[in-house]
């Protein structure tokens, strides 16, 4: 960003974001898939823009340069298509034919012209994308939709796998689209351009694994860039954030992951009570690093681009709560699902009439939303009890928060019960994150079972 | 221009830093002195088998060739009780124990007899490699004499014995120092060019140079956690596929097309007659050990894969009469085991062999001592 221009530098971004989805998509072994999925994102992000933008908005000579220039990169990247393999290095495969790149491109912008008359657009968009979120966390119908895919391109169908829609991406640009749709819907969402709003959603540092970032804040940030910006401090500061994000990700996370972490082979395998413990609390230090460490990276790369991405971890694992071990790991996503899941059901249910009692309005809200987070990562009977795992230890620490505070309040004066104290409910929180990891880190019930068996000696 | 200056500065910086510590690595060479820094014995069990692993991911172990490492992790390290006999096997996978879990290996299976010497409880201990080179061995049976052995059990077969192939495995490539320092001179005349061949050049000397060997150094020891929960280092798939038993009318074996006739020069007998000398008074006893005796398609011709009836045949007789002329204990224990005992190679024994094998170890070698 030091070398261009001020004035160039959104375009430049906004750019590099679109082309930098086609090429960050993995390869996909079933026919232009790895190229229609990024054209699908762009195509979806489009469309949420038409329909999110206030109705009284006037399409500037702005968006419509946005739009070209986003038609001309999905054009001109389709045509890689005829040049030689060596020189598309930087996309996945071969294109798929042209003349059906221009039909998509056509449809999505049919759809971005007619939606927004629609009087219940957003509410279909957003149906639409939980639609597509559960097609793609759910294996039968991921495979499904793998194997109508294979039969479109005329491959073999019984080769299909609910891995082979590895749409990258998709869950972090979902929950910013739905951001924006539910800010649009409660009037509290700005007035984005085409050119903004794209830049937002598809901002390339954060578009594999978040943060999650707010549109109104990223915006604050996206506007300073045609401001003098102190770079050579900016690169200090992102530099060193990248370079520790490496040492989590690749040092740290990547040794753990040879040998330390819990996965379903060795779970399978452990007869050792000692080494059961080990194994899950490798699990549960490379999954911190590995995750936080690709954060580092991903805001590390934002600063140097001018942009300062929200925090996602905060020292989770010193917690001394599950409350703050939650408001400190992915903290984009718990803020997420508080705004736009816990708050509204905890709103609504205040308002049912007969009110229900607070100690069933707090477990059904705490249910609600780790149940969310849960099935997020996959519609699994593992991730549900991993949902609910957490949601009942929100719960239950609520319950024992509102009737001992006066008790520990008389603490403040004893420093040394303090400690006594935050030691042991920094041991029961730990404990209660990992043995949780247990459900998250299996792929079904019996194994999961079984680890906690092993952990316990009883297996 | 401030900034470029300031990232220039910090570029530089990290480089001069850099070549420091490679400076000084080369310097110190320490890579072999971390190699004794192990989680083993403290946080993990010992291994009871030396670091093997082509596939890591799937056996938790993993083929390292820093030797001081090897010895580390291995229950070989543990401190030796007052009562006892410390015996140590050497050999290839034979003993190593190839598709053999720990409790079915030879050590295991021998330390079930409860053997006593001289009073004392007899502790078998496996060190083999599962390689057939024996200056490997050598090697091992030189690092094993830091472990207060009482006798020394060396398993061969003639597959280790070729002279050129002696080098041939990594982890003689990457010690071979180890042999010059054995007696302060060139221990063995037949491999004077391997300084020149093996000898690491300044830049191998360096992290970077090193950064697979010290890469494989932390792998050890992560993979130790896998190994701790599920006393796994071996992946044993569930068919094997047996041992071939009729062959083609093939004369060849090592270098040789055709019948010729060996003499003790032919065979690295030097390297077996250094390891004895390098064990002072410890008794070591040389087993040749079983293999699979076809009797399929020109099994006149063959023994087996491995061996020509012409090669093995010599092999025998040239082993006698050098352990006759230097006064060797050598236990030819070459046909003593059921052919249908041989699972994926001629030398790989099931584990009903293994425990036979023992129990002919038992009779034959502490019969006596009891």
């Amino acid at each position: 960003m030091l070398i261009i221009p001020p004035q160039w530098r959104q375009w430049s971004l906004f750019l590099a974001s679109i082309i930098l989805i086609f090429s960050l998509q993995p390869n996909i072994f079933v026919r232009w898939m790895d190229f229609i999925l990024p054209m699908l994102t762009l195509g979806l992000t489009v469309m949420s823009w038409a329909i999110t933008h206030d109705t009284e908005y006037r399409i500037s000579r702005q968006d419509i340069l946005a739009g070209l220039l986003i038609i001309g990169a999905m054009v001109l990247l389709a045509m890689l298509r005829y040049i030689d393999a060596d020189w598309r290095w930087f996309i996945p495969s071969r294109p798929p034919p042209t003349l059906l790149v221009l039909m998509l491109i056509f449809i999505f912008g049919f759809l971005a012209v007619t939606l927004p008359r629609l009087s219940s657009s957003l509410s279909i968009f957003l149906l639409v994308m939980i639609g597509i979120f559960l097609v793609l966390k759910t294996d039968f119908l991921a495979e499904t939709v793998s194997a109508w895919w294979r039969n479109g391109t005329g491959q073999d169908v019984s080769q299909a796998s609910s891995l082979d829609l590895n749409w990258l991406g998709f869950s972090y640009v979902a929950f910013r689209l739905i951001h924006t749709i539910r800010d649009r819907q409660s009037g509290i969402l700005p007035t984005l351009s085409l050119r903004d709003y794209i830049s937002y959603v598809l901002f390339f540092p954060s578009f594999i694994a978040g943060p999650i970032d707010r549109a109104e804040r990223f915006i604050g940030d996206f506007k300073n860039l045609t401001e003098t910006i102190q770079f050579s401090e900016r690169y200090q500061r992102g530099l060193t954030r990248i370079a520790i994000g490496i040492g989590k990700k690749f040092v740290i996370a990547d040794t753990l992951a040879q040998g330390m972490a819990l996965n379903p082979q060795n779970a399978m395998q452990i007869d050792s009570a000692f080494g059961a413990w080990l194994l899950l609390y490798g699990y549960a230090l490379r999954l911190y690093f590995d995750f936080s460490g690709y954060s580092d990276i991903a805001i590390g790369i934002g600063i140097l681009f001018g942009i300062d991405l929200p925090e996602n971890f905060a020292n989770p694992y010193m917690k001394t709560s599950i409350t703050k071990f939650w408001q400190s790991w992915h903290i984009t996503l718990s803020n997420w699902v508080r705004f736009y899941v816990f708050s509204p059901l905890s709103r609504y249910l205040l308002k049912r009439k007969p009110k229900p009692s607070p100690i069933l309005i707090v477990l059904i809200t705490q249910l609600a939303t780790m149940i969310v987070i849960g099935l997020w990562h996959g519609v699994t009977v593992n991730f549900l009890i991993w949902g609910i795992w957490h949601g009942i230890g929100l719960w239950v620490h609520k319950q024992w928060t509102d009737r001992t505070r006066k008790f520990y309040r008389d603490f403040k004066q004893k420093p040394q019960q303090q400690m006594i104290a935050d030691v042991i409910a920094w041991g029961i929180t730990f404990h209660f994150v990992v043995l949780g990891w247990v459900w998250f880190a299996l792929p079904d019930l019996d194994s999961a079972l079984r680890m906690f068996a092993s952990l316990f000696g009883l297996s | 221009m401030a900034q470029w200056r300031s990232i220039l500065r910090v570029i530089i910086k990290a480089l001069v830093l850099f070549a420091l510590c490679n400076g000084i690595f080369v310097m110190m060479y320490p890579a072999e002195w971390i190699g004794n820094f192990s989680l083993y014995g403290m946080l993990y069990p010992y291994r009871l088998r030396l670091p093997y692993g082509e596939n890591p991911a799937q056996s938790y172990n993993i083929s390292a060739t820093n030797l001081p490492a090897l010895f580390a992790s291995h229950e070989i390290r543990r401190k030796k009780s007052d009562n006892e006999f410390r015996v140590v096997l050497i050999g290839d996978s034979n003993t190593w124990g190839w598709l053999l879990d720990n409790d079915e290996t030879l050590s295991a299976q021998l330390n079930t007899l409860d053997i006593l010497v001289d009073s004392q409880d007899a502790e078998f201990y496996n060190l083999g490699y599962p390689i057939m080179s024996l200056t490997k061995d050598l090697l091992i049976l030189d690092g094993a004499m830091h472990y207060q052995p009482d006798m020394i059990i060396w398993l061969v077969s003639l597959a280790s014995f070729p002279p050129e192939q002696q080098f041939e495995p990594p982890l003689v490539q990457d010690n071979w120092h180890r042999l010059y320092d054995l007696n302060d001179v060139i221990f063995l005349e037949r491999y004077a060019d391997a300084e020149e061949r093996f000898a690491s050049t300044l830049w191998e000397r360096t992290i970077i140079g090193q950064r697979r060997s010290l890469a494989d150094l932390l792998r050890l020891q992560s993979y130790g956690v896998a190994w701790t929960a599920t006393s796994i280092d071996q992946t044993i798939p569930e068919i094997i596929q047996p041992r071939q038993s009729d062959f083609d009318n093939d004369l060849s074996w090592a270098n040789y097309s055709e019948p010729v006739t060996l003499s003790t020069d032919d065979l690295a007998f030097d390297v077996l007659a250094r390891g004895i000398e390098r064990t002072d008074d410890i008794p070591v006893i040389i087993i040749n050990e079983p293999m699979f005796i076809s009797d399929g398609q020109n099994s006149d011709v063959r023994y087996n894969s491995f061996y020509p009836r012409w090669a093995y045949d010599q092999y025998r007789t040239l082993l006698s009469q050098v352990a006759e002329d230097n006064g060797w204990q050598v236990y030819d224990l070459w046909d003593t085991i059921d052919p249908n005992e041989f699972t994926d190679s001629p030398v790989h024994l099931s584990a009903n062999g293994t425990h036979d094998f023992a129990q002919i170890i038992q009779d034959e070698i502490f019969d006596i001592g009891e």
